[in-house]
């Protein structure tokens, strides 16, 4: 019993559990501010990116992972405001405007890797260090699991609960909400509907930046084209799947990341051979199923999707 | 008189305009990059063109999105948004290479249609799944697509990797057998690899056209698309309407899928993911859904594509540069205000580009 | 457009000030400048005697200015209590105070005699209490001015009353009353002054004392209605359509139908009369097959058809004008000819096989075109660069062209100007006449009345009486359709 525990070794499948699920429930924390407020975010994936490669381009060129970190947010941010700009003021198709930024963050990162970074031979800024936080850190089980993280992971656990207070328990939460389900409700409650949109698509942006932080700065220290290879629709699936709550989504990516641990171990302890492709359909079955309204029904905000256009 | 500048407008100078305005966020970009746009684009449009068998090449990679962007072109004017080509690409390729590897010894004439059909069958099957989700229970098929299209990465994966299924033997990457010789599609130019899958990509679209503009298929297909409630209170089957497009546009892609199969590759591996999905899109949205504009969308991009190698070979700009010049592109032709703006057009047009119906109904059974 | 042309409106303290017109007259329009959610060409506002430039409701709801559209400006999945302080949270540095915002909540309604649960969400509301939920959120906001915009559309009789009482307190403590209505009978009642507008311009401001409802009839429609469509006495037949015990389900799955049997007859007209809301939209899905029946039967000519499809049913001789046109009448992007065949494109002589046959759909639509008065350019123009009488005549000409043995027609005239409801109830009449039962469903009592052969009274779901339209008497029906018995 003891052997068998040792080999699946729960605490670092928890562990790595909690740490693959951290880009996708930031990312999906986004989708969540821009979605409640009434924007389709396809996005996620395409500004993930843009995150990663900036953050790590701008640690590279300036030594200081933390400055690194900080871009990634802010491009996250500039490149949202793109989807903004497209989807809210010039009333282009939400979900054209968000392939659009897809399409335009594989082109950016691609040439500028290219031309700046591929060949590069000088080391490279490393990755975010590892906290310890004093005392917790040493609680069995919950200690390495929670409290042995490296920024992103930590950030995450906080912004899961600022997402949340800021949704139901803000004034702008309230707003946002309301644009999200009604907006000419919202403008005639004297409500800048546009600009509550505008500042959640922005937001989303910064999550989802921060997101790609941790592909380049906190998982590998370097940066490879598409690498965050499709997660940022898992992020999607997930906001979906947790039903567009704060919890719900860290619940989806947890369950989501932590089925493929699952999977490898799977074949090492139980010698169950499973294919890893079908542990891999996992996310994206469950939401159709979710989205079908198996599983009670996913109640999209109202409004998402539509332009909204005074009149 | 009226009505036909503004055709011309919104057919013809918009997408122009687009593909221009495209170029010069190209442009900026190349700068960016330490280049020469000018040495990049010649050299984009010599790989694309003038090489040595360039445009063959060109009208190669053309093929695959003259019927991408009919498929998603077809779904637009039911108001469906179909993200979900490329896993429907996979899907048929899948269905139709398993055919075009199990029979043996029959003639093209036989073995070609077999596998067309089989790979058409399958991305339709595909595709209706989505269909079916909408129609049933409301389920947002942009969304479904979406996951869908990870499925069909991981079933091709599945399928081609595991031994006894669709892996051949003695192959150190995973793929498929080759394809049986009588379901190659004869080449059209020897010593080119242009193949008669071109020829068929351009029945296509005159097919596609009659389709929506000429029949009753087509017809419940646009109504449908501009309004759901109308046509159901005249008769129509809402419901049945969207699972058939879906399927309709899902065949398409398979067929795409299956003809790269049987005119440029012969078997399937498990690397998958080229972008067609959001490339087809692209070609639709410039054509503005219309079969007879595909053709010169498909054109570019497959330009675009085959180009993007020579220019990074010669220029060390990379290829993912047409990334952004495609998604630009889209930028000005789904936002027409921009294109208005700079033509100075006394009345920008304000609307949205009315692209699907945003309304989401109760279930339609 | 011009929706509002060179309009003066004066509307002073402690008033009630009834805007009455048709539908389309610009009274909407008007209120919605007043509101600052549309913006004026040209002409000024003065609100307290002082010229206001109106940019946003935020501008109108600080003046003071309070607005109840007619569609709901709320949200459902939201509580009363979010709803009603939604822009003017009660908040400490950003996060919400619920205790007190509820707490304010109760406090005003209790001020007004207003009773709701601040903590309900308004999803669970009935449509009266959510009105209710409106006028709070403007008095919450300091309203001074209060816009009713077609207030009574969706209430019952009793909530009208209750409105009634709301308003004229209201206007007891000071405040000024905007009241927009298309209903005569209303204005008479609760207002102090009355400005009826036609086609964007004020027609004349006058008082209920001053003015009877004929002649405010007349001035709404600018010449002398027709009060009665000139008719011969039905002459009816076999039995056409009979609904037994129909139980239907509205979208949030309350009972909307509720046990409801009737029967229609050839050659007659069998109006049904009702309150917007009391399950006629159901009815009408119901019987087309929009919607399923929970139980029930419906029979045409003898023969269930309960489970067969919309096309089956239209197919099999019913024809249907919907009461919402744009909703479900017409598709506005496809041409005239396109429209005329909508529910018979798919056979000969329109479609061989697959191919449609264009020669065949336009001379039939040249037919209809002419017959029922279709004033345009092309039979290929877009449906939507029609006007609404000649949208509505379409719709009605699809449907008699296909010479059904039953119409359904919900709402026939809605939102379409005098000369076209005339000739759409000639049409409709003279098609009685050939042997055509018509099932007619309105919430406009006087078309029911001047239309009916028989009457069937419509309250919560049910038929509560059928009447002889012939020396019907108005009030009578007008107290069945408040549901006393």
């Amino acid at each position: 019993m003891s052997e068998f525990l040792q080999q699946l070794d729960p605490v670092s499948l928890l562990s790595i559990t909690l740490i693959t699920a951290t880009p996708l429930t930031l990312a999906a924390l986004g989708g969540m501010m821009c979605e409640r407020s009434g924007v389709v975010n396809i996005a996620l994936e395409g500004i993930m990116l843009t995150g990663a490669f900036i953050g790590y381009a701008v640690a590279f060129f300036t030594h200081n992972l933390w400055i690194g970190v900080a871009a990634a947010v802010l491009s996250g941010m500039i490149i949202a405001s793109l989807h903004a700009v497209l989807s809210i003021s010039l009333l282009v198709d939400q979900i054209v405007s968000g392939m659009v930024i897809n399409i335009m963050a594989v082109g950016i990162t691609g040439v500028f890797y290219r031309t700046y970074l591929e060949s590069a031979t000088s080391a490279g800024p490393g990755t975010l260090p590892h906290w310890n936080v004093p005392v917790l850190s040493s609680i069995p089980v919950i200690g390495p699991i929670f409290f042995e993280n490296q920024f992103v992971t930590y950030a995450m656990l906080v912004l899961i609960l600022v997402v949340h207070f800021v949704l139901f328990r803000t004034v702008w939460g309230l707003r946002t909400r309301a644009c999200g389900e009604h907006p000419r409700a919202a403008e005639t409650a004297g409500i800048n509907v546009h600009f509550v949109r505008y500042v959640n698509v922005i937001t989303s942006g910064a999550l989802a930046g921060l997101g790609g932080a941790y592909f380049s700065l906190q998982q590998i220290g370097n940066f490879l084209p598409n690498m965050t290879g499709g997660r940022g629709y898992i992020a999607l699936a997930a906001m979906i799947f947790g039903k567009w709550t704060p919890v719900g989504a860290f619940g989806a990516s947890l369950l989501f990341s932590g089925s493929d641990q699952i999977g490898s171990r799977m074949q090492s302890v139980f010698h169950v051979q499973i294919p890893l492709q079908f542990l891999g359909m996992l996310p994206y079955l469950l939401t159709i199923v979710v989205l079908a309204g198996a599983m009670g029904r996913a109640i999209a905000p109202a409004a998402v999707g539509r332009p909204y256009k005074k009149e | 008189m009226a009505g036909w500048r503004r055709w011309l407008l919104s057919a013809v100078l918009v997408p122009l305009v687009s593909v221009i305005c495209g170029f010069a966020v190209g442009a900026i970009a190349i700068v960016a990059a330490g280049a020469d746009p000018l040495m990049a684009y010649s050299a984009l449009f010599a790989g694309a063109f003038t090489n040595h068998n360039a445009l063959a090449e060109t009208l190669v990679s053309t093929t695959p999105y003259v019927l991408l962007g009919l498929a998603v072109a077809i779904g637009f004017r039911a108001g469906l948004f179909n993200i979900g080509a490329e896993g429907q690409f996979y899907i048929g390729s899948l269905s139709g290479v398993f055919v075009a590897y199990s029979i043996r010894g029959l003639p093209g004439i036989v073995e070609v249609p077999l596998a067309m059909i089989a790979g058409m069958l399958g991305g339709a099957l595909w595709a209706s799944i989505a269909g079916a989700l909408k129609a049933r229970f409301g389920a947002h098929e942009v969304i479904t697509t979406i996951m869908l299209n990870y499925v069909s990465f991981l079933v091709a994966s599945y399928l081609v990797d595991t031994p006894g299924l669709m892996l051949a033997r003695n192959v150190s990457t995973p793929r498929t057998p080759d394809i049986d010789a009588g379901a190659v599609l004869p080449n059209l130019i020897p010593g080119s690899r242009l193949h008669l899958g071109f020829v068929l990509a351009l029945l296509a679209v005159p097919i596609v056209w009659f389709l929506i503009e000429r029949t009753t298929i087509g017809f419940r297909l646009r109504a449908v698309g501009f309004n759901q409630n109308a046509a159901r209170a005249a008769g129509m089957s809402v419901g049945r309407t969207i699972v058939l497009t879906m399927a309709l546009s899902g065949a398409l892609a398979g067929a795409a899928g299956i003809v790269q199969i049987l005119g440029v590759n012969f078997h399937m591996t498990d690397t998958v993911a080229a972008g067609y999905g959001f490339d087809a899109i692209a070609v639709a949205l410039l054509a503005r859904s219309n079969p007879w504009g595909v053709l010169p969308a498909a054109l570019l991009f497959g330009a675009l594509h085959n180009g993007a190698s020579f220019m990074q070979l010669e220029t060390q700009v990379s290829a993912d540069l047409i990334s952004i010049v495609q998604a630009s592109v889209i930028i000005f032709v789904a936002a027409p205000a921009i294109v208005g703006w700079l033509f100075r057009l006394r009345r920008a047009p304000t609307e949205t580009v009315a692209i699907t119906q945003r309304e989401v109904d109760a279930p339609t059974t | 457009m011009r929706a509002n042309d060179g309009v003066d409106l004066d509307v002073s303290w402690r008033q009630v000030h009834a805007l009455l017109g048709e539908n389309g007259a610009g009274k909407s329009t008007l209120m919605n400048i007043v509101y600052g959610l549309l913006r004026p060409d040209s002409g000024e506002i003065l609100f307290d005697g002082k010229p206001v430039d109106l940019h946003s409701p935020l501008d109108a709801i600080r003046l003071g200015i309070g607005m109840v559209h007619q569609h709901f400006m709320l949200i459902p999945p939201l509580t009363v209590a979010e709803n009603i302080v939604l822009g003017h949270e009660v908040a400490n540095r950003g996060v919400m105070d619920l205790t007190e915002s509820s707490h304010k909540v109760e406090q005003l309604s209790e001020r007004f005699g207003l009773q709701v649960d601040p903590r309900e969400r308004i999803a669970e509301l009935s449509v009266g209490l959510q009105q209710r939920v409106e006028i709070l959120k403007a008095l919450y906001r300091g309203a001074r001015l209060l816009i009713l915009d077609e207030p009574t559309a969706v209430l019952t009789p009793q909530e009208i009353e209750g409105l009634f009482t709301i308003v004229r307190a209201l206007v007891a403590e000071g405040k000024a009353v905007i009241f927009i209505t298309h209903k005569l009978a209303e204005v008479s009642e609760v207002a102090d002054v009355i400005t009826v507008m036609r086609r964007g311009r004020v027609v004349g401001t006058t008082t209920p004392k001053e003015s009877k409802s004929a002649d405010l009839a007349r001035m709404m429609v600018g010449r002398t209605v027709l009060l009665r469509v000139e008719k011969s006495p039905a002459k009816p037949g076999a039995q056409v359509l009979k609904v037994d015990n129909l139980v239907v389900l509205d979208d949030r799955r309350h009972v909307a139908v509720d046990n409801l049997s009737l029967d229609v007859r050839v050659g007659e007209i069998f109006g049904v009369a009702g309150v917007e809301g009391n399950g006629q939209n159901e009815l009408i899905d119901a019987l087309m097959g929009l919607r399923s029946i929970r139980a029930g039967k419906v029979q045409v000519d003898g023969r269930e058809i309960s489970n067969l499809s919309t096309h089956a049913r239209l197919k099999g001789g019913l024809g249907l004008i919907p009461p919402d046109r744009h909703r479900m009448g017409v598709v506005l992007e496809l041409s005239v000819a396109d429209n005329l065949v909508l529910d018979d494109f798919d056979h000969p002589p329109f479609a061989r096989w697959l191919v449609r046959q264009f020669n065949a759909i336009r001379d039939y639509a040249v037919k209809l075109i002419k017959t029922f008065d279709i004033r345009l350019q092309s039979p290929d123009q877009p449906v939507g660069s029609l006007s609404g009488g000649n949208q509505q005549k379409l719709v009605v000409a699809r449907q008699l062209g296909t010479l059904p043995k039953l119409l359904i027609a919900g709402q026939p005239t809605r939102g379409v100007d005098v000369g076209s409801i005339e000739f759409i109830h000639r049409q409709i009449v003279s098609e009685r006449d050939r042997g055509l039962a018509v099932l007619l469903v309105s919430s406009e009592l006087d078309e029911v009345l001047s239309l009916s052969d028989r009457i069937g009274v419509l309250y919560r779901g049910r038929i509560v009486a059928v009447l002889d339209a012939e020396g019907a008497d108005r009030d009578r029906i007008g107290l069945l359709m408040a549901g006393a018995s």
